[in-house]
């Protein structure tokens, strides 16, 4: 049974709070499930599907929330794989929903990361209990450090430069300035980039996504369904998803878990990479986008820093990417994959105002989740707006 | 001196029983792989059943000790307690010369001078009466 066109993302609401010390992790949960219900034109006693991480909402999040909203869900997943768990979780809903375990999923994500001073990338790397932690964590690794190691071997490999990475960051920018919700919006150059502090060596401080607070949610159901609400629909065309590890010491690094997933989910959409019009790719760090693109397919491995130069990313330019202006620019509460298929969303059914992408039809959706240079895993998502 | 004296605080492994024989090799100043009886396959860490064909039959295999620097990063930032007293340090990926990778850290040389490549060898580090790291400096 293919997934193509059997359910749509009928709703979608990113909270506007970048910082929210005066709202709890759940409040912010809750006011996204209502703006996603409300913006689909559903009631909560629709919703017959959840599917929550759990990360950071205690022990057993989703019963807690479910108990924190009234929810009796017949489908429920907890799907916990990092930043890239929504755009899992939208391929299991709509998997349920074809399937018939369920109609309706509220897939709902909120964070108060950064009025709790939460240090995502720099305060060590969370965990202590699996096998693989005993021989990492005494070392020393840092999320930020964990990208970073990708970024080295790749410059070492393909000569890619600093500048190049900086340019993700640049474009994120620009585009930021278009989002009147993003939370930096004034320009920045190469050389600002360059010139901020280095973290982990070779990423600097501007090729780090921010820390913000925030969250989000969609709401999916089926094609049939969707056809009576509010907004146009947005259909899913195709899904993958992976993981990638250490493989027992002999890992290629520069083979991320996008190469499997982007692959599986190209072809049961059916769709080719020329028929992309808007790329949703987690910028956790400049070095993501750069690598993700190249495993994705969109360019050849080493050929990243070549592709994202010379204005090709830029609004206007062939390749749109990270219209919100990412989480380099917009927000990152921690697990960035939600605002991945709400800005997908909003750009397919034509409401992203000034930063519009024009006649746009199909979009890629990536998450990444996890460290890359240790475990982490990839969920791709392929969008329409039209059926198939 | 002041620092000796001061309690080890940076993350220690948790030892079990399926990783312990491994450890003690460390504190013997010993770096052992795994290496499985049926398919052959080498695996680092150690566990008790290759990832490959899913035996048991596990044989130790004392490694060299040398290898290459694969990848690295100079850590800047980073706010877990020992470490943030520390920085900045190299963390690095090492190819061991029997073709696995592990995570360790650079140590013994100024963290401009790590270099993808490099030869390296394993220093044993002993930082607390039960646990022993496996660390690596740059060859003379």
């Amino acid at each position: 049974m293919s997934l193509r066109g059997k359910a749509a993302i009928v709703g979608a609401w990113e909270h506007p709070t970048r910082f929210a010390p005066n709202r709890t992790m759940f409040q912010i949960m809750a006011e996204s499930a209502r703006g996603a219900l409300a913006d689909a034109g559903l009631t909560i006693k629709d919703v017959d599907g959840l599917c929550t991480t759990g990360v950071g909402m205690g022990w057993m999040g989703l019963l807690g929330f479910s108990d924190y909203l009234n929810l009796t869900p017949s489908y429920v997943d907890s799907t916990a794989i990092g930043g890239s768990s929504f755009v899992a979780h939208t391929a299991h809903a709509a998997a349920a929903i074809a399937a018939g375990l369920c109609n309706t999923v509220l897939i709902v994500y909120g964070s108060t990361a950064a009025s709790q001073r939460f240090a995502i990338g720099t305060g060590g790397v969370a965990g202590g209990g699996e096998p693989c932690d005993q021989y990492e964590l005494p070392f020393g690794p840092t999320t930020v450090g964990s990208y970073a190691m990708i970024a080295q071997r790749h410059m070492h490999d393909y000569g890619t430069t600093p500048e190049q990475l900086a340019e993700v960051a640049v474009v994120a920018r620009q585009h930021a300035a278009l989002n009147p919700e993003a939370k930096y919006r004034e320009p920045i150059t190469v050389a600002d980039v360059l010139a901020s502090r280095v973290v982990s060596s070779p990423l600097h401080l501007l090729d780090c996504c921010m820390i913000s607070d925030g969250g989000g949610a969609v709401i999916v159901t089926s094609a049939e369904r969707a056809l009576d609400l509010k907004r146009p629909p947005v259909y899913l065309l195709g899904a993958g998803e992976a993981v990638r590890h250490a493989a027992r010491g002999v890992r290629d690094f520069l083979e991320v878990a996008a190469a499997q997933s982007g692959r599986l989910a190209f072809e049961r959409a059916g769709v080719s990479h020329r028929e992309i019009d808007l790329a949703m790719v987690y910028d956790s760090f400049t070095i993501t986008v750069v690598v993700t693109l190249e495993n994705l397919g969109f360019c050849k491995r080493g050929e990243g820093g070549a592709f994202v130069s010379g204005g090709r990313l830029r609004f206007g330019g062939e390749f749109p990417l990270n219209t919100d202006g990412g989480g380099l620019s917009s927000n990152h509460p921690g697990m960035r994959g939600m605002f991945l298929l709400i800005e997908a969303s909003r750009q397919l059914r034509g409401e992203a105002g000034a930063r519009q992408v024009r006649d746009c039809r199909i979009a890629l959706v990536h998450g990444t989740g996890g460290n890359l240079g240790t475990r982490h895993s990839g969920a791709t998502l392929i969008l329409s707006n039209q059926a198939g | 001196m002041a620092a000796e004296s001061k309690a080890y605080t940076k993350p220690l492994p948790h030892l079990d029983e399926e990783n312990r024989p491994w450890w003690e090799a460390l504190k013997r100043h010993e770096l052992y792989l795994q290496r499985c009886r049926d398919c052959g396959a080498l695996r680092y860490y150690p566990r008790a059943l290759c990832p490959e064909c899913l035996s048991s039959r596990t044989e130790w295999l004392r490694a060299r000790g040398t290898g290459t620097v694969y990848t690295f990063t100079i850590t800047y930032q980073n706010a877990t307690p020992g470490f943030r007293e520390s920085l900045p340090y190299v963390l690095a990926y090492v190819e061991l010369d029997e073709g696995l990778k592990l995570l360790t850290n650079i140590i013994d040389c100024a963290p401009e001078q790590v270099r993808i490549g490099m030869p390296v060898t394993v220093v044993f580090d002993d930082v607390t009466p039960e646990v022993t790291l496996a660390k690596f400096r740059p060859v003379p």
